[in-house]
């Protein structure tokens, strides 16, 4: 990007801007390669391969295409050393970044299992997306067995927006990461096999609110653009340090800086679904296919958490005082509004949503406390829920109404599962725990990891808010248990499904990560998230920027 | 602080190392009956057979093990007798660790005692009284996991991993006390106290935190050392939200209501509960934390007074239930509430409530297991009014439970006598008005232990049969009576053997950091108030004889005075909870969801439903709502503008 000359006469010293070629480094960039390699391999797949071994061969592509990717992160993470930036300093390449790409395309492969998942040769998509739901048309496809497997190189794309967003450097870089992250997820939520008017309904919600919310983004972006003379973080790190860029030393800049912050946070907590921008979140994840759900409530909200640690610590890190009243509010709102609304939910989806909601309340604690202990415990909670959360949504797959076969939402009718299928609901009663922080389960340490970080940053009333809020929360996930072990069914209750290999996976991968990250965290806490001196500054351990030494040839 | 907690505050590492296989595999303790409840749980219906008899012999080996830790210790110095068990490091945040270390002390390994003892034996009863329930592999599988996480709750070395006990044994109370789920009243029993007792957890866990950020430790050592140069506030907040946690667990005042709803659980979990574990927890709290309590005086005078008034209120409901083990549940609040009081009295009490803790863990087991015994013979019936003459035919229920009651009202010389003596004497001990007040509160409370046991007794085992139809009482199978007749021995010598010669005093009181109190036999029966004791055990069995002997019981509870009507509501305590808490609770919940019910989300739930029948509906209606959506996005950014403007 090239700055706009502000000043007359001598341009001032730009960032950015030179003559030389950009050097890249290849290896760095691998992850995102293979990644954007595989989508558009995928998509002349879709062109060009026959119908009959395309589905399989995309599975086959996706999940490779991730495995890879994944390997090439663990790869760097030796090489990184202290981080680095690549192509001019628009994304950071980081340990923490590392983390949250990690995760997430460990996360992107559980949900790839779900979604690739088929029940009586059905997967949980459309026939035909384009049909009129109800019909003569759809009846044809469905009759014909067609499929959508643009599914795939939809997922590949989504999850190249999520690695990006949390390693952006550059608010131009991330607001295209946010939308490559978006848009395939958009239309993936519009494809549900069942209840189709419904699912549609969610994915132009969801698209008009998203839409709406990166308008809000992009103005920030220009606000802050406006104030720093730039989008590169570290630059704008130094411009808030040092009042503004250079037209504003006479000390009006600002307004400008206020709005700026306003309106990016706006955009972030939208994706994170913090109260009060969080209506999107029941009637999406409810709406959209399950697994579908799934990919968004871990791989979405650790992306998200992994932009929005990353822009109120790098680049607006030096002006806590500013946003720290603004995300109080926000998390005490998050945490109260969703935990009480959560109760009377009926549907196992739109609880799950909700509690989603709430977590992010938790972790935004995390974020106030702006601390290197704060980002540690973010990024467990963040890994911890998005196995726990992965694997809840499994258990929803399986429950099916008796007639039409399709997924049964409805928690009063969930009475007696206990007593049908004591394992799935004993998995779930397992992950319920998890997310009421029950000890022994990951959900605890992440709890315990995201409030002791706020206390020790000065936020106790905060954290009082959060226990509260979390003994509110305890009790529908209890009601749950309660429900499925204590109570009757009423005539004829669900059916439920037997769990193919690839669901099992995920569940028995829920299972496992939940009660390891519970009992043993000590491998994660102590290697993987970043450990600080009390109250360290998170870039200690988040790269900003770095003077790239143009290449003498 | 004053000197005897010198061993406590010297130095964090006080505690020696554990250099013998017994005691630095005293992990072994706790792991025996999980392992146990994991093999049951896992193994499913395969262990149907052997499962229960392997459910009970893991606590007689923790029990064994118990016993051999306990010889290592006496064995030891007195001032050694504190043994650190390292055994792995949970997890480490920031610059602290919760690592699980136990810690085998004088004070545990008493608890750890009483636990896997009477523990075993209620294992061993349940083994006839379950014999014919279809669930009994479960409900062997649940007891393990009570007496396991019991284990941790004693055996930890920190705060947090008491915690982690403290939570075990409320989640396995719960799965218990609904272990006849398919009773609502017991579902709704489990959920009670599930739900009261997470109002006792927040104390805790807050107490922790506190700890943690203002002290900077969680390990007992560690806490106890920051103690003295903790401010008084900072004392008194940590005192009052631990006394909050061990009011939820031991069904002190506010938060009793749960215990004696928790009935319907079978009997022997009634037992378990209210002798050996659970409602111990927070006696064991308020000791253990000692050097907390004696910082906040204040947090002293409320732990006596609650304790005091819980003491009283379980004696008055006690004195009206008619229902056998609701009448004892209230015995169990009132005894508890003296052993809080006694904690509450500080170093001269501790010893005192623990010995009554342990010795009550015996009559009240016992007393327990009788009055299953006598349901057992009586078709389940549990209402007190329905029995009557019940000596002749279930003689060895009838002298256990005979010794039991001796023991609880204090007769001379049994175990409960030593105990509660020594408590009295140490209220009466503090001297000023407290000590008068407090003293002559815990001789009320004698007084109204004496009216209601022996109401009980006369009624179940005296007096003219009022037996329903087809009720042929029977003795219990030898299962069942064995525990009963081992813990009628102990409620008969256990307190003279531990307090006679200051046995047990001379053992715990430097672990603790209690001042030695010597107990002089002949003080109970010349002293004013011994001698008040004494009189106000003969007025009340007196009274309970003129009102359920010598006049016939009437078949039917007859219509009481206000003061009856209250007691036998459990003075209101649910009426006070649900107005309190619960309705208000309902409203706020009601009114936020109707903001986003009926204004933003309502009309979606309502098409949501109708959604595979009418698509004609959900497109009429879809375009308003996500420009409502938008329009709380935009409410948000106003807030948003608001708050980055306006910084608090």
């Amino acid at each position: 990007m090239i700055p706009l000359n502000l000043a007359d006469g001598a341009p001032p010293a730009l960032h950015g801007v030179t003559e030389a070629p950009p050097t890249l480094d290849w290896w760095l960039l691998a992850p995102f390669l293979v990644l954007f390699g595989a989508g558009v391999l995928a998509v002349l797949f879709e062109a060009f391969w026959p119908k009959g071994s395309r589905r399989t061969l995309q599975i086959a592509l996706a999940a490779t295409a991730l495995l890879v990717t994944f390997v090439l992160l663990v790869l760097q993470v030796e090489a990184v050393g202290d981080g680095t930036t690549v192509g001019n300093g628009v994304l950071a390449v980081d340990r923490t970044v590392l983390f949250f790409q990690g995760t997430i395309t460990v996360l992107a492969l559980v949900s790839l299992m779900l979604i690739a998942e088929r029940r009586d040769g059905r997967d949980a998509f459309s026939a035909q997306a384009a049909t009129v739901p109800g019909s003569e048309e759809e009846r044809t496809h469905i009759l014909a067995g067609s499929q959508h497997t643009e599914v795939y190189p939809l997922v590949l794309f989504a999850v190249l927006g999520m690695l990006m967003f949390p390693a952006s450097n550059d608010f131009l870089v991330m607001f295209i990461a946010l939308e490559v992250m978006s848009l395939p997820l958009y239309l993936l939520c519009g494809l549900a096999r069942r209840r189709r008017l419904f699912s549609q309904e969610a994915a132009v919600k969801y698209f008009l609110l998203g839409a709406f919310s990166s308008a809000f983004f992009l103005f920030g972006i220009a606000m802050v653009y406006g104030y720093a003379g730039s989008v590169n973080f570290g630059v704008i790190r130094g411009a808030v340090e040092s009042g503004g860029a250079e037209i504003f030393q006479g000390g009006n800049g600002e307004p400008l800086l206020l709005m700026g912050v306003g309106l990016v946070a706006i955009g972030l907590l939208f994706k994170v679904g913090a109260v009060p921008f969080h209506n999107w979140k029941p009637d999406v994840y409810q709406g959209a296919p399950t697994p579908i759900t799934a990919l968004m409530a871990s791989c979405t909200l650790v992306a998200a958490f992994g932009a929005l640690l990353r822009v109120f610590f790098v680049p607006f890190g030096t002006s806590a005082a500013i946003w720290e009243p603004m995300l109080w509010t926000v998390a005490i709102l998050t945490m109260v509004v969703a935990a009480i609304v959560a109760v009377t939910q009926r549907d196992i989806k739109r609880l799950l949503a909700y509690s989603s909601v709430v977590h992010a309340g938790f972790i935004l604690t995390a974020v106030v406390a702006g601390s290197v202990e704060g980002l540690a415990g973010a990024m467990f909670y963040l890994a911890a829920y998005g196995f726990t959360t992965l694997g809840a949504f499994a258990v929803v797959t399986l429950v099916r109404t008796r007639d039409g076969g399709q997924e049964l939402g409805d928690l009063d009718k969930w009475a007696g599962l206990g007593r049908r299928s004591p394992g799935l609901a004993l998995a779930l009663s397992l992950f319920l725990l998890a997310f009421a922080g029950i000890p022994l389960t990951s959900g605890f340490i992440g709890k315990f990891a995201v409030f002791e970080a706020a206390v020790s940053a000065g936020a106790t009333p905060l954290v009082v808010v959060g226990v509260l809020s979390s003994a509110v929360t305890a009790y529908f996930y209890v009601r749950i248990i309660v429900v499925m072990f204590f109570r009757d069914s009423e005539g004829e209750g669900p059916t439920v499904a037997r769990a193919g290999v690839l669901t099992g996976g995920v569940i028995t991968v829920g299972v496992a990560a939940t009660l390891a990250l519970g009992i043993f965290p000590g491998p994660v806490l102590d290697h993987l998230v970043p450990s600080g001196e009390p109250g360290q500054e998170p870039t200690a351990v988040m790269v900003d920027q770095v003077t790239e030494d143009p290449v003498d040839e | 602080m004053t000197q005897h907690h010198a061993y406590l505050a010297a130095d964090p590492a006080v505690a020696t190392a554990a250099d013998s296989a017994v005691l630095s595999n005293a992990w072994l303790l706790i792991a025996l009956p999980l392992v146990g409840a994991a093999i049951l749980l896992l193994g499913g219906r395969r262990t149907n057979g052997w499962g229960p008899l392997l459910a009970t012999a893991l606590p007689i080996g923790s029990f064994v093990w118990a016993l051999l830790a306990l010889f290592e210790l006496l064995g030891r110095g007195a001032a050694d007798r504190a043994v650190s068990v390292p055994v792995y490091e949970w997890f480490a945040a920031g610059d602290f660790s919760a690592r699980i270390d136990l810690l085998v002390d004088p004070l545990s390994i008493s608890f750890v005692l009483l636990i896997t003892f009477v523990g075993s034996l209620i294992h061993v009863y349940s083994l006839g009284y379950m014999a014919e329930d279809p669930g009994r592999r479960r409900f062997f599988a649940y007891l393990n996991l009570f007496v396991a996480a019991m284990l941790v709750l004693v055996l930890a070395d920190n705060f947090v991993l008491l915690f982690l006990g403290w939570e075990g044994v409320g989640l396995a109370s719960y799965l218990l006390i609904g272990f006849w789920q398919y009773k609502p009243s017991a579902a709704t029993a489990a959920k009670k106290a599930f739900l009261i007792n997470r109002v006792g957890d927040i104390g805790l866990l807050v107490a922790i935190m506190i700890m943690f950020t203002v002290l900077g430790a969680v390990s007992f050592s560690e806490v106890f050392a920051a103690v003295p140069g903790a401010g008084d506030g900072v004392l008194l907040a940590i005192g009052l939200l631990l006394l909050l946690g061990a009011c939820g667990k031991s069904a002190q005042l506010p938060l009793q209501a749960w215990l004696l709803d928790a009935m319907e659980g079978p009997t022997p979990v009634s037992a378990l509960i209210h002798a050996a574990t659970m409602v111990t927890a927070g006696v064991y709290l308020i000791v253990r934390a000692g050097p907390i309590f004696e910082g906040a005086p204040v947090a002293q005078t409320v732990v006596m007074s609650v304790g005091a008034a819980t003491m009283l209120a379980g004696g008055l409901i006690a004195s009206a239930k008619d229902d056998i083990k609701k009448s004892l549940a209230g015995s169990t609040m009132s005894q508890i509430g003296m052993m809080v009081l006694a904690a509450g009295l500080g170093p001269v009490g501790y010893v005192a409530a623990i010995a009554h803790l342990i010795t009550h863990g015996f009559f009240k087991a016992g007393l327990f297991l009788g009055a299953g015994s006598v349901m057992h013979g009586m078709n389940d019936d549990v209402d007190m009014r329905k029995y009557g003459g019940l000596a002749s035919k279930m003689p060895i229920t009838f002298a256990t439970f005979g010794l039991g009651y001796l023991a609880i009202i204090g007769v001379p010389f049994l175990s409960g006598w030593w105990t509660k003596e020594s408590i009295i004497s140490a209220a009466f001990g503090i001297g000023g008005t407290a000590g008068m007040v407090f003293g002559s509160a815990i001789i009320l409370g004698a007084a109204l232990t004496a009216f209601y046991m022996s109401r009980m007794v006369f009624m179940t085992f005296l007096g003219k049969k009022r037996w329903d139809e087809g009720v042929h009482p029977h003795e219990s199978p030898v299962s069942m009576t064995a525990p009963m007749v081992v813990l009628s021995i102990g409620s008969v010598a256990l307190g003279g053997f531990l307090v006679f010669g200051d046995r047990f005093a001379g053992f715990l009181a430097p672990a603790i950091g209690a001042e030695p109190h010597h107990f002089t036999v002949g003080h109970a029966f010349t002293a004013p108030y011994g001698l008040a004791a004494l009189a106000v055990l003969v007025l009340g069995v007196a009274l309970a004889w003129f009102m359920y002997l010598r006049k016939p019981v009437e078949r039917t509870a007859p219509k009481g005075n206000l003061v009856t009507n209250t007691a036998r509501n459990e003075l209101y305590g649910n009426e006070i909870n649900e107005g309190l808490f619960m309705r208000p609770g309902q409203v706020l919940t009601k009114a936020l969801v109707v903001i986003e019910d009926k204004v933003i989300d309502g009309a979606v739930n309502g098409i949501g439903a109708g959604v595979s029948d009418s698509s004609t509906g959900l497109g009429r209606t879809q375009t308003g709502f996500a420009r409502t959506y938008a329009l709380t996005m935009l409410l948000g950014a106003v807030i948003v503008a608001a708050t980055l403007v306006v910084r608090f």
